[in-house]
């Protein structure tokens, strides 16, 4: 009916899995944020259909939906990947070269505008300070911290998960 | 209850309630410059995000400056609007907004009629130290109706407020954060592949040009000088009682016959009035309500006059699309006689005919582009253009037209009755049907033709009038938010209701979103709709039923009044729309 969005598209079994959540909210609207962040963290992200799909089911306007969503620095409308590197850029790490080691994951990974991997496996973000100085530069992959990162241990580290993702 | 005591640059008032510092201040004489706020008189809707902080005062004891917008008088304070600080501030403020603003005030549709350039005027911003990075958005301009240029946002959320709590329509919201924000549709769609109903009431309080009419004048020259072409013009009923604002008149002049005048020098080959579609409309629709009411038919009906309202219900209430009368809206009748009965009568072949229509309203603009709207093809208006555009015409024409004489609209579609003049106002279209109905259903005449209870601003409102030994309960909205909750509640069966009428904006057409803009006076929609009552008052004919030239047309080429040939020409049907 309507080209712009493909909600059929969408992966059901997860779309049946966030409706099943929304169902258990007693208060749609109130609780809408709660209701983002469980469909973020179960679908990976947010893409507009899935927003589209979210406003129809609490009964608010995909305007508002999408206000929350982009207001939030929390809520991502594109894909990640599986692993998220996140390179700490607060003052410490920034004052440590943190920059250096941004570039050289992006070089390394071909990051391109969407903060993707070429591949779709890695996706590469700054934050501000992580609480971790004393191990700075620092930077999270997934759960994962490392610290004291020197930029000739960044191919070393994507090439670790390289390697565990393909099974050797 | 204690007063409170405020002193307001040196000023001593009291007062009974808490109200805001600018609200004090105004009423003590003091203007305090304001840009975001806006409180629309009458009605519960204010905006005061306090975003702009324009209105910052300096109050006494409080280390910041507070945006009196919001802040609140307490007993005993003391404040000053115009301290060198405070002047300081809010000129300092409005420059942060003026740097990422473009500066093309000169071709600007809202150059002198900007509330921005206003400010920057009664500033007296003369030059800005804050010249900065400025954020470039792209111009929305895939509507008929409406044209966004979010460059041009102050975020000041006005239209945000019409479009989600006045309206309910709920597109406009405003998106991302700090420097990169911006009130826009989901995912930043065009209106038109939104939810938008084009009522245009954001265009109506936007204080900038970042939301405007479409501009269909340049349309207008073309035709009118493409010597092949036939160019007639149809004149809605609520541009008499509010253009004469645009020319230094008193809201609420009575300008039929100026207006009249206007258009026949600029050369329109036919210059016809929406109110003789509107007794059209009458007979059609008080036919269709004795119909059902006489056959069991889906009741309540609904009036179906206004675009934006048939919009919002084939969105929202897409389970209920039988309830709205069949009926075209008068500019679609007046489209669709002129180019039937009328091109047929003067021997004109109808695709030599562009017609346009002056409206009150973007949705018009919107509605004439109708696939369901179209006879043998053809559209039945061509160019739509609100009240603005036509002040903008006469304007560029060199007409005085507070001074211009009267004339008389041409013959054929240019006769009409006092109860078609009302139709732009809430409950005027119920009420001229009710005076057509009554003498149908009773076949008696009505005496008494003004329906006070009615008549009003009120959210919504309800009456039974007795036409014989029926009762006909009559509800009647006006803004959306009201009409929805009208709306659900026939659906709940909390109403009911025989017949309802429905207008989109506030006070009915008078409060168009092509309207001259009110800046919130909303007294101002008042006295446009006294005249308009006066004008029903000075016609010697009052009842649609009895415009003669309704009578020659059904019988020189209708037929019969909701007969085969009228459904062909002034019915239409209703689809559902996907709500986004």
């Amino acid at each position: 009916m309507n080209k712009i969005f493909k909600m059929d598209e969408l992966d059901q079994t997860k779309v049946q899995e966030i409706q099943e959540f929304i169902d258990k909210v007693e208060n749609k609207k109130g609780d809408i944020i709660k209701i983002l962040h469980f469909a973020q963290e179960h679908y990976g992200y947010l893409p507009k259909e899935l927003q589209l799909y979210i406003a129809r089911a609490v009964d608010l306007p995909a305007s508002k939906i999408n206000g929350i969503v982009t207001f939030y620095s929390f809520f991502t409308e594109k894909p990640t990947g599986k692993y998220t590197v996140a390179v700490c850029m607060g003052t410490a790490c920034y004052v440590k070269n943190a920059q250096e080691i941004l570039d050289e994951f992006a070089r390394l990974l071909k990051i391109g505008p969407d903060g993707l991997s070429e591949d779709g496996l890695f996706s590469l973000i700054s934050v501000r300070c992580i609480g971790a100085c004393g191990l700075a530069p620092v930077i999270k992959i997934n759960e994962k911290i490392i610290g004291h990162v020197t930029k000739d241990m960044v191919k070393g580290i994507i090439d670790d998960i390289v390697r565990q993702e393909r099974g050797d | 209850m204690e007063k409170i005591r405020v002193v307001i640059n040196g000023q001593e008032a009291f007062f009974d309630e808490p109200v805001t510092i600018l609200e004090a201040a105004k009423s003590m004489g003091i203007r305090i410059p304001a840009l975001c706020h806006m409180k629309l008189e009458g009605t519960d809707f204010e905006n005061k995000p306090a975003s702009c902080r324009v209105c910052v005062v300096e109050v006494e004891g409080r280390r910041n400056l507070v945006p009196s917008c919001v802040d609140k008088i307490t007993n005993n304070m003391v404040i000053k609007t115009n301290s060198f600080r405070a002047i300081h501030a809010r000129q300092a403020n409005l420059k942060l907004l003026l740097s990422n603003h473009p500066k093309d005030c000169l071709s600007c549709p809202k150059n002198l009629n900007c509330e921005l350039q206003d400010l920057a005027e009664e500033l007296g911003i003369r030059k800005n130290e804050y010249e900065g990075e400025r954020m470039i958005h792209n111009v929305d301009e895939k509507s008929a109706a409406i044209v966004r240029d979010p460059s041009k946002c102050v975020m000041c959320r006005r239209c945000e407020v019409m479009c989600n709590e006045v309206q309910t329509v709920g597109v406009l919201s405003a998106m991302k954060r700090g420097f990169e924000a911006t009130v826009t549709p989901a995912f930043n769609l065009a209106l038109k592949d939104s939810s938008c109903v084009f009522c245009g009431q954001c265009a109506a309080v936007c204080p900038t040009g970042a939301i405007v009419e479409k501009d269909e004048t340049y349309r207008v020259w073309d035709a009118l000088r493409n010597p092949d072409k036939h160019v007639v013009v149809q004149v809605a009923p609520a541009i008499r009682v509010a253009i004469g604002e645009l020319f230094d008149m008193e809201p609420g002049s009575i300008t039929t016959g100026k207006l009249v005048s206007a258009l026949k020098t600029i050369g329109f080959d036919a210059v016809f009035d929406t109110d003789f579609s509107a007794d059209l409309t009458i007979m059609e629709e008080a036919s269709e309500l004795v119909h059902r009411i006489k056959n069991n038919g889906r009741l309540p009906m609904l009036t179906s006059c206004c675009p934006a309202w048939v919009r919002f219900i084939e969105e929202n209430f897409p389970d209920m699309l039988d309830v709205p009368s069949t009926c075209k809206s008068p500019q679609m009748m007046m489209g669709a006689m002129v180019k039937s009965y009328y091109a047929k009568e003067r021997n004109i072949d109808p695709k030599d005919i562009v017609m346009v229509s002056i409206m009150p309203c973007t949705a018009k603009k919107e509605e004439a582009i109708r696939e369901e709207l179209k006879n043998d093809g053809l559209l039945n208006v061509d160019i739509v253009m609100s009240t603005r555009e036509l002040g903008r015409m006469i304007h560029l024409f060199g007409l005085d037209f507070k001074n211009l004489p009267e004339s008389e609209f041409d013959n054929l579609l240019g006769e009409s009755t006092g109860a078609a003049v009302i139709f732009g106002t809430t409950g005027g279209v119920i009420e001229a049907a009710v005076r057509t109905a009554y003498e149908w259903i009773t076949g008696e005449e009505l005496e008494k033709v003004e329906f006070e209870q009615l008549r009003g601003f009120e959210d919504i409102r309800s009456a039974t009038v007795h036409i014989g030994d029926k009762k006909l309960r009559i509800g009647i909205a006006h803004c959306l938010g009201n009409s929805r909750e009208l709306l659900n509640g026939v659906r709940d069966g909390k109403y009911d209701f025989d017949v309802i009428e429905i207008m989109a904006c506030p006070g009915g057409c008078i409060g168009g979103g092509g309207q001259p803009y009110h800046h919130g006076d909303m007294s101002i929609l008042q006295r446009r709709r006294e005249a308009l009552y006066q004008a029903d008052r000075e016609h010697k004919l009052r009842k649609s039923h009895e415009n003669p030239m309704i009578k020659k047309l059904y019988d020189d080429f209708l037929g019969d009044v909701y007969g085969e040939k009228a459904h062909k020409y002034l019915h239409t049907t209703y689809r559902k729309r996907e709500k986004i």
